[in-house]
């Protein structure tokens, strides 16, 4: 089976995915799945979704050569804007898609999981706009490192449940949103964030998202005038990596990059590298690649970025990386923070710490791939969330914030 | 005695079975066991071990303080098969009921091995449904273990119809759509769903869990249903206690109440 037609008909990539929950989800998703069908192949539901994304969203977003970058890297950088999307990173796709799909099912709720809070904005923002309750779950840890993001949920309308248990950020924040599910399936979508999850979810994710590889495809024939050398990405969950791999998988020339966050170094144990410092079980409603213990328990990760801060990665990652279609390497937070910092100072773009962590492996990929090709390399990243929500994090991490600053987590952001 | 003979028994004294669950290692493993025993005794006619884990989802707040705690202490996998092994020695009925990550990390046929070794007769899976068993079903079928999936108010006919054919010993119904814990009123989808269940097969045991926490809700429960789960009312007898001597006795008081409440339901 090819890698473009996957997953199967009961969400199977190879070994990995299908659905690890509980019998009560069950009709839930088969519900889901055959709506999710129903709308995919509606002209009418298309057109609106895409309306969305062009009026409302403001996709596509731009395809931007880095000049500067560039010769930092010594590479042909392009990153891909998505941080100039509405709510400021690739996750509105998913969401709009998703709120459009829960008003067809006749659902008046939504409930999601967030961990940086860019997919609890994205979804409280969707909701807003397509008059949906909005109910988020985030971990009590996540709600304090962001509490900037938990600000704007609430202006948006939603309410925002603080989760205390286990390690408090996005895991157990993804238990207690299915832990609500089990309990009101039947007037609730669960907007799952990640194209992770138990089937259809890692296959509808990454169609909603896909439009950022179908748009960086085309745009860099249009600029570029050919395909890139490579497609660089973060990967926590996997959802804007999976986004724009997608388009390229057929593209045997493109290679693949997806950089999980090493945290401390992998070889530290205090990292959220599922594929490369993980091993495969099942977690969280599908077979991947996880942290877990000689038991099989959950070990709880770490970054400097709550949006990779997650033990477990999508399905389809696994998959690929098993097949050998795309590379996935680990970047610690110093790296990371490098990268944050360079892309400020040469261009004029603070991004999101999780999208530093694509930037930085593109700085990592530069030189092995200078060599291997003989000439510069092309190179596009996607620049997954602008880094407003890290401001407070970056600056207490480069030490420019005095002490008043602070103390008061978010307020002169 | 096999989940089968225990609930064949049941019937001919014209009762329903009584399943206490308490989990592995909490708040130790000594403890456990103890706790286990006395719930026997006490009137139990099944323990089911529950294996903690770190990302229960079907579990409410009770539970997951529970398996937090064992967790915390220490509790491995191989403490839980040796939790099994002293309670199965002192004569009761042992089921385990795990998500299926930990099983899968052991080896799935190792542990269907290791778990009938240490004298469970049983194990039930909340988060693996039939589609994706294939390697259990094999796995328990070599060694003998009875399967016990779960039936939900949403599944369909035809899926209750699919799990029943991939379960032995008995299953399980949620009583309601939900997560573990005790309610203040038996739900009123259970009657439904085990009228639906017994629809499509007549003769499987069928256990209906979720939300019962005293005798008079067992009762009720057991008229309709041929067994009577309770994990978080047992559970939170001994999170509550003040020490280890009130923890037993509340928790044999309750195991008796519950006892009582599966004989005088029908």
């Amino acid at each position: 089976m090819s890698v473009e037609s996957l997953p199967d008909l009961a969400g199977h990539f190879g070994r990995y995915g299908g659905r690890f929950v509980p019998e009560a989800l069950i009709k839930a998703l088969d519900e889901l799945d055959a709506a999710y069908r129903s709308a995919k192949a509606d002209p009418e539901f298309q057109a609106r979704f895409q309306d969305l994304l062009l009026n409302y969203a403001g996709v596509p977003s731009l395809l931007y050569r880095a000049t500067r970058l560039s010769e930092a890297l010594g590479a042909d950088v392009w990153l891909k804007r998505e941080d100039l999307n509405h709510t400021g990173a690739h996750k509105v796709r998913n969401v709009l898609g998703q709120a459009l799909l829960a008003k067809r099912m006749g659902k008046p709720r939504v409930i999601a999981e967030t961990g940086a809070g860019q997919h609890g904005v994205a979804s409280a923002t969707a909701a807003a706009l397509l008059d949906l309750e909005c109910v988020v779950y985030m971990g009590e840890t996540d709600t304090q490192r962001q509490a900037l993001n938990v600000a704007r949920m609430r202006m948006l309308g939603a309410t925002v449940i603080p989760v205390t248990n286990g390690s408090r950020t996005l895991k157990d924040a993804l238990n207690e949103a299915l832990r609500d599910w089990v309990s009101t399936v039947d007037t609730t979508h669960y907007l799952l964030g990640t194209a992770a999850g138990p089937h259809p979810f890692p296959e509808l994710v990454r169609d909603f998202v896909g439009g950022i590889g179908v748009e960086a495809r085309a745009q860099s024939l249009e600029q570029i005038g050919r395909l890139p050398d490579a497609v660089a990405a973060c990967v926590g969950g996997g959802s804007n990596a999976i986004g724009i791999f997608h388009a390229f998988v057929p593209d045997a020339g493109v290679r693949l990059y997806g950089f999980e966050a090493g945290g401390d170094g992998v070889a530290t144990g205090r990292h959220a590298a599922s594929i490369t410092g993980g091993s495969v079980g099942v977690l969280h409603g599908n077979r991947t690649y996880l942290l877990q213990d000689d038991d099989g328990q959950t070990i709880e990760s770490h970054s400097i970025s709550a949006g990779l801060d997650y033990p477990g990665v999508g399905p389809e990652h696994a998959w690929l990386h098993d097949a050998g279609r795309a590379v996935y390497e680990p970047v610690t937070d110093a790296e990371a923070m490098a990268a944050f910092q360079l892309l400020c100072r040469t261009e004029g773009i603070i991004p999101a710490i999780e999208s530093a962590h694509a930037l930085a492996g593109a700085a990592k990929i530069a030189p092995r791939l200078r060599e291997e090709l003989g000439r510069t390399p092309t190179i596009v990243v996607n620049l997954s969330g602008r880094g407003d929500k890290d401001v407070h994090t970056a600056g207490a991490y480069f030490g420019i914030l005095d002490q008043a600053e602070t103390l008061v987590p978010g307020e002169n952001t | 005695m096999s989940i089968s003979e225990t609930f064949a028994k049941a019937k001919s004294e014209d009762r329903a079975v009584l399943i206490g669950c308490m989990p592995a290692g909490f708040p130790t493993v000594d403890h456990s066991i103890e706790q286990m025993i006395a719930m026997h005794e006490a009137g139990c006619d099944v323990i089911e071990v529950e294996l903690p884990y770190s990302d229960p989802v079907m579990d409410g707040p009770v539970i997951q303080k529970a398996s937090d705690i064992a967790l915390a202490n220490g509790v491995r996998t191989r403490d839980t098969l040796k939790i099994i092994e002293a309670v199965a020695s002192a004569g009761a009925t042992v089921v385990l009921m795990t998500y299926w990550n930990p099983i899968e990390k052991y080896g799935v046929d190792a542990f269907a091995r290791d778990l009938a070794a240490a004298g469970a007769t049983g194990l039930i899976t909340p988060d693996l449904i039939p589609d994706e068993a294939a390697e259990w079903i094999a796995a328990s079928d070599r060694h003998r273990i009875d399967r016990t999936f779960l039936v939900a108010p949403s599944s369909t006919d035809e899926r209750i119809r699919m799990t029943l054919e991939n379960c032995r010993g008995f299953v399980y119904a949620t009583a309601l759509m939900g997560v573990t814990g005790a309610r203040t009123s038996v739900s009123s989808q259970a009657p439904d769903l085990v009228a639906r269940i017994r629809a499509v097969d007549p003769e499987l045991p069928i256990g209906v869990g979720l939300g019962v926490g005293n005798g008079r809700q067992a009762a009720e429960v057991a008229a309709f249903a041929d067994g009577v789960i309770v994990g978080s009312a047992l559970i939170r007898s001994v999170l509550e206690a003040p020490d280890r001597a009130t923890a037993l006795t509340d928790l044999r008081a309750l195991s008796a109440e519950l006892a009582d409440g599966v004989r005088t339901g029908r």
